[in-house]
C-alpha cells in the first residue's frame, strides 16, 4: 500500500469535453445543502484515492448527500447532464473501485449513516449504507444478536461499501458473505429512480437481482438502504492456536478439520514473516519459530464448543502441530486473535509501503502455491508475507516494496499480476473479497473469455445505458465492444 | 452420464436463426409449479447429465444440470455430506438445472440457505448461443457480477444452465425432531421465540396442528437442546420431506397453492395457512383465495405472494412488480436473451 506514489489511474479513459461544469456544480447547489458540495482542492485532496493510494485522481466535485432523496436528486441531474459518479463509502477499499473519475463527481454516502430499524423478533435490521459495520452488530448485540461478515476494515468500512465489495471477513467460512446475510436493497438507479429489492422475507420471484447487485462495484446503482440478516450471538466460542514447522503440514491440518466434517467459524493461516510481524507488533504470543501458524474459532453452545475443540485439538496434534494453545476466555481469544487482526500494519512495519493481494484458490494448492509464491518473490526480489483464510482459500499475500523506487512499484505489481494468474490457473480466482475496481481490471480477461466480458459489459449497459457509474472499473471495456453495443468512449480501457 | 452441451448449443442457435421460442426443460418434476405456462419447442436437458467433480475435502462438487438431485445427495450421502439447501426432490426426478433455476430450497432455508446460497459457479448458454462460465470452485469470489447466483429464480429466463458447482456441508453427527401438539399462533410464536437464540435448531415447521423443530449438530449439542425443549421424540422425518414425495396435505392432490415468503414474525391474520415452514417465513394456502387479498396479506407481512401450483397459470403468478423494477428486469432478459427465446412469459405475461 503505497503512501507516496500517485499514478493517474484513469489517464488512458479518453476525455469528456462536454461536460458544463458550472451548470452541474449550480444543479448540485440546488439539490443539496451549500455545505454537502465540495470543489475546492484542498479539500477534494482527501478523496483523491481510497485503501489503493497507487492510484490517485481528483474529481470535479465531492457530494455529500444525508437522504435518499437527496441520492436521487444527485442521480437525476448526473444522468440528464451526462456526468460520470463514483459512490463512495468509508474508503477502505484496496483495488481503486472508489477512486474519483475526473470528469466526473464523487458520491460520499458516508453521511446517510443511521440504523433505520432494528427488527429483532425477524432478526433483520434496516441501515443507511454509511453506517459502519461494527455498529451494526454492537447494535444488534442488545438483543443478542449480530451482524456475521466482518472484515479486518470493520471499525471503519461502511455497509454500502460492503454491499459493493461483497465483504467477507475471517467467519465467512461457517457464515458466508455479503451476499448470503442482506435480504433487501433500496438503490438509486443510474437515471435517478428508486429500486427496491427483497425484504423481510427470505426469497422473493424473479432472477435474483439482490445477488446481482452485491458485488457489482457501484457499477450498477447506488444502495440507500440495506435490510440486513442478523443472527443469534452463539452462547460459546472458543479459540485454538496452532504452530507447525513447515506450510505443508498446516495445509493438510486444514483439509483434516474439514474432512472431519467439522465447519469452523473461522480457519486463518499466517506464515513466517507474518508470524513474526504481528509477533513484534501485538504480542500475542505466537510461536517465532514456527514456519506457519493455524488459527480455529469454533462456536455453538457449551456442549457443541467443548465436543468439538476436543476433536480439532486431536487432529491438530496429529497432523504435526508443535504448538498447540487452546482459549475459552474472551480475554485470552481476543490476544490470540490480536495478531492476526493486526497483521496488516504489523507487516507494514517491515517496509515502507505493502501491496495486498487476494487471490483465492481450491484450499488442496495453498502449499503449493505458497511455495511458488516464495519462488517467484525471490525472483522479483522482494519480500512477500502470507496471511490467509485457509478455510475458504483466499489468500492475502503482501508484497513488501518501496514506492519512492519507480522500479520496486513496477516489481510489485508484476509479482502481484503473476500470483492473481496463478490463482486462476490453479482453479481459483483473481479476487475473494477485495473487489476489482481497477487494480485487477488487466486480470480480468485471464480469468473470463471476452464472451463472458462483453455479456457483463452487457448487463452493466442494462443497468447504466449510459455508462456514468463508476465508469472505467471492475468490467474491462474490450475494442469490440465499441462496435457492439457503440459504447461511450469514456469506458473504454483498449 | 454424457456432455450434450455442444448438442444444446446447437439447439440454441437453431432457435435463433429461426427466432422460434424455447421451453426449457429437465425431468418436468416443477411442471405446473412456480412460473406461467408457456409454449415453446422442448430443450429437453435431462440427457445432459452426471457429476463432473466432487472433492470431498474442499466442500464442493460439480455436475451437469440434468443431473438428478437424488443422485448428488447420494454421492454426498457416501462421504457424509449434503446440500445444505436440501433441494426438494418434488415427487423424486428433480434436476439440479431445475432446482437451480425455481432456487428450490428445503426446510433448512432459514438457518442453512437457499440453494442460491450454495452457488459457487456455473455453466450457462446465453441467447447468443455462446458458453459462458460464471464464478467458479471457491468459496469466495468477487470478480466480476454474480451471474451465477442471477440465475436462481430466473426459471431458464436469462439463458440455459448447463451445469452447476456447489457448496457442500458436512452431515450433522445427529438431528432429531420434536413435535409438540399446539395452534398455529402458538407455534408461530415459539419459532419466532427460538430462531432469535443460538442453538441447533435446522427446521421449523408447523403442519397438521403440530410445530416440528428439527435439530442437528453434535450428539451433545442435540441432547442438550433436546433436554432444554422437551417435547416428543418422533422418527416421522415427513414434514421436512413434504416437498420431496408430495403426497401429504397440502402438496398432495392438484387444488391450488399459495405460497406466501414473508417476514418471520409477521402476524396470522384472515384464512389460516395450510402450512407454516422456515420458522414462520413461508406459509402455504390451499384452495382458492382471492390473488388481491394473498397479494395484500403478503405485503403487509412484508413479502411476496406467489400462486404456486395450480389456478389459472396463464394470468400473472408471481405477484405485482415495481415499474422500475420491471423495466430493468426486461434490459436484462435483453443483454442475456436480445431474441427473447429463453422461456418467454415464464415468469410475466408481459415479458
Amino acid at each position: 500500500m503505497s503512501r507516496s506514489t500517485r499514478v493517474s489511474g484513469l489517464a488512458r479513459v479518453k476525455r469528456k469535453p462536454d461536460i458544463d461544469v458550472s451548470e452541474l456544480l449550480q444543479g448540485l447547489r440546488e439539490v443539496l445543502p451549500a455545505q454537502a458540495v465540495i470543489t475546492d482542492e484542498a479539500s477534494l485532496r482527501a478523496w483523491e484515492c481510497d485503501g489503493l493510494p497507487l492510484y490517485c485522481e481528483l474529481p470535479l466535485a465531492v457530494v455529500m448527500p444525508r437522504e435518499a432523496d437527496e441520492v436521487a436528486a444527485v442521480m437525476s441531474l448526473c444522468h440528464r447532464l451526462d456526468v460520470p459518479v463514483v459512490p463512495r463509502g468509508s474508503g477502505t477499499g484496496l483495488s481503486a473501485g472508489a477512486m474519483p473519475h475526473p470528469e466526473g463527481i464523487v458520491i460520499s454516502l458516508a453521511g446517510l449513516d443511521r440504523i433505520v430499524d432494528t427488527d429483532p423478533a425477524n432478526r433483520v435490521a434496516r441501515v443507511q449504507p454509511g453506517v459502519t459495520n461494527l455498529s451494526i452488530s454492537e447494535a444488534a448485540a442488545a438483543h443478542g444478536l449480530f451482524y456475521a461478515p466482518d472484515p479486518s476494515s470493520q471499525i471503519a468500512c461502511s455497509i454500502g461499501g460492503n454491499v459493493a465489495e461483497n465483504a467477507g471477513g475471517v467467519h465467512c467460512l461457517k457464515y458466508g458473505l455479503t451476499v448470503h446475510n442482506v435480504t433487501g436493497l433500496t438503490l438509486i438507479t443510474a437515471e435517478g429512480e428508486t429500486l427496491t429489492l427483497g425484504g423481510s422475507g427470505l426469497d422473493t420471484p424473479g432472477p435474483d437481482l439482490l445477488a446481482l447487485m452485491i458485488g457489482s462495484e457501484g457499477l450498477l446503482g447506488v444502495v440507500v438502504e440495506i435490510t440486513v440478516k442478523l443472527l443469534p450471538l452463539p452462547a460459546s466460542v472458543a479459540v485454538i492456536m496452532a504452530g507447525f514447522d513447515t506450510v505443508a503440514a498446516a495445509g493438510d491440518a486444514v483439509g483434516a478439520v474439514i474432512a472431519a466434517g467439522i465447519l469452523p467459524a473461522g480457519l486463518e493461516m499466517m506464515d513466517a514473516l507474518a508470524i513474526q510481524a504481528a509477533e513484534d507488533f501485538a504480542g500475542a504470543g505466537y510461536p517465532r519459530e514456527a514456519a506457519a501458524l493455524l488459527l480455529c474459532e469454533l462456536d455453538g453452545s457449551d456442549a457443541e464448543v467443548a465436543e468439538q475443540c476436543a476433536a480439532v485439538s486431536a487432529l491438530l496434534h496429529d497432523a504435526g502441530a508443535s504448538h498447540v494453545e487452546m482459549a475459552t476466555d474472551s480475554a485470552t481469544r481476543q490476544r490470540l486473535w490480536r495478531g492476526r487482526k493486526s497483521a496488516f500494519p504489523a507487516v507494514g512495519r517491515l517496509s515502507p509501503d505493502y501491496y495486498c493481494m487476494d487471490g483465492t484458490i481450491p484450499r488442496r494448492h495453498v502449499a503449493q502455491i505458497l511455495a511458488e509464491i516464495s519462488d517467484m518473490a525471490g525472483q522479483s526480489g522482494l519480500r512477500v508475507a502470507n496471511v490467509f483464510h485457509a478455510g475458504d482459500g483466499n489468500l492475502h499475500p503482501l508484497i513488501l516494496f518501496d514506492a519512492s523506487k519507480p522500479d520496486e512499484i513496477r516489481r510489485a505489481e508484476a509479482l502481484g499480476a503473476r500470483i492473481l494468474e496463478r490463482s486462476v490457473e490453479l482453479g481459483g480466482c483473481i479476487t475473494g473479497e477485495h473487489g476489482v475496481g481497477l487494480e485487477k481490471l488487466a486480470q480480468m480477461s485471464v480469468q473470463f473469455s471476452n464472451a463472458e466480458l462483453l455479456q457483463l459489459e452487457a448487463i452493466k449497459v442494462a443497468f447504466d445505458p449510459s455508462l456514468n457509474l463508476n465508469p472505467g472499473k471492475g468490467i474491462p471495456v474490450l475494442k469490440r465492444c465499441q462496435e457492439y453495443r457503440a459504447l461511450p468512449q469514456r469506458h473504454h480501457h483498449g | 452420464m454424457a456432455d450434450c452441451s455442444s448438442e444444446l448449443r446447437d439447439a440454441v442457435l437453431e432457435a435463433i436463426a429461426v427466432q422460434s421460442p424455447l421451453r426449457i426443460a429437465g425431468a418436468g418434476s416443477k411442471a405446473g409449479y412456480f412460473g406461467r405456462e408457456i409454449e415453446g419447442t422442448p430443450l429437453d436437458v435431462t440427457a445432459h447429465c452426471g457429476i463432473t467433480d466432487y472433492q470431498p475435502d474442499e466442500l464442493v462438487i460439480s455436475a451437469r444440470a440434468g443431473t438428478p438431485i437424488a443422485q448428488i445427495q447420494a454421492a454426498l450421502a457416501g462421504q457424509d455430506q449434503m446440500l445444505p439447501a436440501e433441494c426438494p426432490l418434488f415427487g423424486g426426478a428433480a434436476t439440479l438445472g431445475g432446482s437451480v433455476a425455481c432456487n428450490a430450497s428445503g426446510p433448512g432455508r432459514p438457518w442453512r440457505g437457499a440453494l442460491r446460497d450454495s452457488i459457487l459457479g456455473l455453466g450457462l448458454i446465453n441467447g447468443r448461443g455462446e458458453i459462458l462460465r460464471y464464478g467458479g470452485q471457491v468459496m469466495k469470489n468477487v470478480a466480476g457480477y454474480d451471474v451465477s447466483r442471477l440465475q436462481a429464480g430466473a426459471q431458464g429466463t436469462l439463458g440455459v444452465i448447463t451445469d452447476v458447482t456447489l457448496r457442500v456441508v458436512p452431515k450433522p453427527a445427529r438431528e432429531i425432531t420434536l413435535a409438540y401438539t399446539l395452534p398455529a399462533a402458538a407455534a408461530l410464536a415459539r419459532m419466532v421465540t427460538l430462531a432469535g437464540l443460538p442453538g441447533p435448531v435446522s427446521g421449523a415447521c408447523w403442519i397438521g396442528n403440530t410445530l416440528y423443530l428439527r435439530a442437528s449438530g453434535t450428539a451433545a449439542g442435540v441432547e442438550d437442546f433436546r433436554r432444554r425443549q422437551g417435547g416428543d421424540l418422533v422418527s416421522d422425518k415427513a414434514p421436512w420431506k413434504a416437498l420431496d414425495t408430495l403426497d401429504n396435505a397440502p402438496f398432495s392432490g392438484t387444488a391450488p397453492l399459495w405460497r406466501l415468503s414473508v417476514a418471520p414474525s409477521s402476524p396470522l391474520s384472515g384464512a389460516e395457512p395450510d402450512m407454516i415452514d422456515w420458522g414462520g417465513a413461508l406459509r402455504f394456502f390451499a384452495g382458492g383465495h382471492d390473488p388481491v387479498a394473498m397479494q395484500d396479506a403478503a405485503l403487509a407481512a412484508g413479502g411476496r405472494a406467489q400462486l404456486w401450483r395450480g389456478g389459472d397459470r396463464h394470468s400473472d403468478v408471481n405477484g405485482p412488480m415495481s415499474s422500475v423494477e420491471k423495466k430493468l428486469q426486461q434490459r436484462l432478459k435483453e443483454a442475456l436473451d436480445p431474441g427473447g427465446i429463453f422461456n418467454p412469459g415464464r415468469l410475466f405475461s408481459d415479458g
